[in-house]
């Protein structure tokens, strides 16, 4: 039955449409479709946009673990490098800080009615994929093969079951949300 | 029903509703969360639209070709679902008025409308560089303790933070 719903695009692409709805509906709730919440992340101030991040992944990780112990789903790691997932990484961290969203929270931003996200954020990082579009051929051969780590995970460069660092990675996670609570964040 | 006009949820609660979505994606659609690549994939259209027949052929489109798919409806429904939240709760607001901004850099709309353009163009290809976003690197992908993940979103942090201190502790002296 999940093959024939995996292979139905209308199926696919209604549910998208369902499950963007309530992350959307979330995400506003969450206050990470606001532009105070997440520069009062980047200056520390506020920790909002983090304790949502990674009660996310614990939540999740917990989940999709499980289904995937008895068979129910496939992960789909993506492939990186040093010299892509770390320099990419570190350029979307200054748009991160200019812009004040990510390519999610500006759609809802737009969504809640930021003028900023529309006119400025939109627009510019349309543009920016299009100029990567444009330089992939040639960084594709360069830059980006640098440190190339392919699309392992943790476990497997541990060489452990993927509880074995799913269990502990959670607790600890759950205590650094802990911590940020009782220390007044 | 009270809690669906709220303003604000717990981030616990919706990070945890976040998880829980996550398994649906996973599940039903056989996808991880993501945002950038639907961003991708309009500029691909966009430039189709502009250009017609004269389109260069892109390895990049060939990868992602420019076409309406799960995350470019997903990222749709973001937009309405945040829409809905907002007038819910009466917190809608047409405005590019941000306490955090105006308070460091005043009240003028050009400023802001260009840092944003500047910003967004610049996070449009970072994201697309490490292959992913906020959601796709540092919901799915840390989920799934990819190693690409946790560095992509390690570095967002890192130079989101030392940006954002450039630019508030030193350039606004002293937000």
């Amino acid at each position: 039955m999940l093959e024939r719903l995996h292979s139905s695009r209308p199926a696919q692409l209604g549910i998208s449409l369902a499950c963007g709805l309530v992350f959307g509906f979330l995400l506003h709730k969450g206050g990470a479709t606001d532009y105070d919440v997440i520069l009062g992340q980047l200056l520390l101030r506020d920790f909002t946009v983090l304790k949502i991040m990674l009660s996310a992944v614990v939540v999740g990780s917990l989940g999709i673990h499980a289904m995937r112990s008895i068979g129910l789903v496939t992960l789909h790691p993506k492939p990186g490098s040093l010299g892509s997932s770390a320099l990419g990484g570190l350029v979307f961290g200054f748009g991160f800080a200019t812009l004040g969203y990510c390519p999610g929270t500006v759609a809802g931003a737009v969504g809640s009615g930021a003028l900023d996200a529309l006119l400025g954020g939109v627009p510019g990082i349309l543009l920016g994929s299009w100029l990567f579009a444009v330089a992939f051929p040639s960084m594709r051969r360069s830059i980006m093969r640098k440190g190339d780590f392919g699309t392992k995970t943790l476990p497997e460069v541990l060489g452990v079951n993927p509880w074995a660092v799913v269990l502990p990675g959670c607790l600890l996670i759950a205590a650094l949300l802990w911590l940020l609570d009782r220390a007044g964040h | 029903m009270d809690w669906l006009t709220e303003a604000r949820w717990s981030p616990y609660i919706v990070g945890a509703g976040i998880g829980v979505l996550s398994w649906l994606t996973f599940l039903l659609i056989d996808k991880p969360i993501g945002c950038s690549t639907a961003f991708a994939r309009t500029s691909g259209m966009i430039e189709k639209l502009l250009r017609g027949k004269k389109q260069p052929d892109r390895p990049y489109f060939r990868e992602f070709p420019p076409v309406i798919d799960w995350e470019w409806m997903l990222v749709l429904g973001l937009l309405i679902g945040a829409f809905l939240s907002s007038k819910l709760s009466g917190t809608f607001n047409i405005s590019m008025e941000h306490a955090v901004w105006t308070g460091a850099f005043g009240r003028a709309l050009l400023p802001r409308l260009v840092v944003t353009l500047i910003g967004g163009t610049a996070m449009g290809f970072g994201a697309r560089w490490a292959g992913g976003c906020t959601s796709g690197h540092g919901i799915s992908g840390a989920m799934q303790w990819a190693l690409s993940s946790w560095i992509a979103a390690i570095c967002f942090f890192v130079g989101g933070i030392v940006t954002a201190w450039f630019m508030f502790g030193i350039l606004a002296g002293g937000a």
